[in-house]
């Protein structure tokens, strides 16, 4: 699951820097992620992962990090199969 | 101690508005000048701390009552307004986000000086948008240092203080932001740019070279990206849109003294004025349900850190300033209609010249377009609450 999400980041997320270089706890915000990138990665998860977010999840604490990302999805497919 | 002191500042606000503010309007408009008589009565009557909690010697008021207060200040003279509005604007930004002892220190001295607070969101080379910043802060030993090209800032020669934007440090991303308390002696603003615009002259809104250092602690904790979610964008456009309702309600005013006026010289008559002002009032009834209801959903959630952050509570901020810039104007053209050449003139007591200029700066002052844009963007993934 990890790894599609950094792939998922490295095509939407628009970051300054290589999505490889940053932790799974790394603050995506920090390293340069905009709101509005935040937005189209949301839709690139939602289309790779066949979900939607609820509105309790569609703020910007979920999608902080590459582990946020990892629980939040879990906890809407069920346990990764990897 | 509450009930008293809100009250107060309603009642205070109505007294300047009619006795200061509304005076010195035209003066203020013609000469796009600073409205330092009202902003002295403000000061006088300890208005400016009221958003600053009790225990740190201010009111501790509701964020309605600021709202109404911006609403009766608007209908005398809408610059003097605007600035309270944006004043408090910093002021509520402070009191939630400036939470260490220095910073309560200077919450302490915004009540005993009565401090004006400015603001300093947008910069040269990046445009309207407030979440993307060229200047960085440089922190070291305790101090800070900034440098910020500002293209405006309103009343920033009049200011005590300024809260600007910047990336958190030189190898920070634009998107990185964090908000910085620039005040005296560390802060020095060179006039760039003047101030002469259709409307809201008096808030003059020059573009200012911003030098200023202190001490680290003068940069606020907390990222700005939450500042602005939690605090800055909301109180901003609930205070914006009571400011124009304060607006539309003055324009209402003189369209329905005229109307009266024209009624008592022709009793039995329903003239055309008469119906436009009827449908005048329909929209200036949703105007008033939209700030009013606004507000009050705001309020509620004031402290409510989860709500805060929903997706649904931003896409209404946006969308009430949005509904509320565009109204303005709508209900102002309405009622020179009414007033026709009256309203027309600039020297009768019906004269919707000023009102009519102010009512133009609330679409472009975020510009709607932007706002919209990044609505459509949100509503690409929010669903229903």
């Amino acid at each position: 699951m990890e790894t599609e999400i950094r792939e998922i980041l490295t095509e939407h997320a628009r970051l300054p820097v290589e999505v490889a270089s940053l932790d799974d706890d790394a603050d995506l915000y920090q390293a340069g992620m905009t709101s509005h990138a935040s937005v189209s990665v949301m839709l690139a998860l939602e289309d790779a992962f066949d979900i939607e977010f609820p509105e309790t999840m569609l703020r910007k604490s979920t999608f902080e990090s590459v582990s946020a990302i990892s629980t939040a999805l879990t906890s809407l497919v069920g346990a990764p199969a990897e | 101690m509450t009930a008293r002191t809100t009250d107060r500042l309603v009642v205070e606000a109505v007294r300047i508005g009619e006795e200061v503010a509304g005076p010195a309007a035209d003066d203020v408009d013609r000469k796009a000048r600073f409205p330092v008589e009202a902003m002295e009565a403000l000061r006088f009557e300890q208005l400016l701390s009221v958003l600053v909690p009790p225990e740190l010697g201010g009111d501790g008021v509701r964020i309605s009552r600021v709202a109404e207060a911006c609403t009766v200040l608007a209908r005398h003279c809408a610059s003097t307004a605007m600035i309270y509005a944006m004043h408090q604007m910093q002021a509520a930004c402070l009191v939630r986000h400036g939470r260490s002892d220095f910073l309560r220190e200077y919450q302490r001295s915004m009540v005993a000086r009565q401090l004006l607070l400015a603001s300093a969101t947008t910069e040269i080379g990046v445009g309207g948008d407030i979440r993307t910043s060229i200047c960085a802060v440089e922190a070291g030993e305790g101090r800070f240092r900034l440098e910020k090209e500002a293209p405006v800032i309103s009343y920033g020669e009049n200011a005590d203080g300024v809260l600007a934007t910047a990336r958190r440090s030189p190898d920070s991303p634009p998107s990185d932001q964090v908000l910085v308390l620039c005040t005296a002696p560390g802060l020095s603003l060179q006039a760039t740019s003047g101030w002469d615009t259709l409307g809201f002259r008096g808030t003059c809104s020059l573009g200012f070279s911003l030098r200023a250092e202190g001490d680290e602690r003068q940069v606020l904790d907390d990222p700005f990206a939450d500042i602005a979610s939690q605090t800055m964008l909301p109180v901003s456009h609930v205070l914006w849109s009571s400011v124009w309702l304060g607006i539309a309600g003055a324009a209402v005013d003189r369209a329905r003294r005229f109307v009266r006026a024209e009624a008592r010289k022709n009793p039995d008559v329903t003239s055309p004025a008469a119906v436009r002002l009827a449908e005048l009032m329909t929209i200036f009834q949703q105007m008033e349900a939209l700030v009013r209801g606004a507000v009050a959903n705001f309020e509620a959630v004031y402290d409510d850190v989860e709500a805060l952050a929903g997706m649904g509570f931003a896409i209404a901020m946006n969308g009430l300033k949005v509904s509320a810039s565009t109204l303005v104007v709508d209900i102002v053209g309405r009622a020179l209609v009414i007033c026709g050449i009256s309203g027309y003139r600039e020297d009768s007591p019906y004269s919707l010249g000023r009102l009519l200029r102010d009512a133009h700066g609330a679409a472009v002052m975020v510009n709607n377009d932007r706002i919209i844009a990044n609505n459509a963007q949100m509503l690409l993934v929010h669903k229903d609450d």
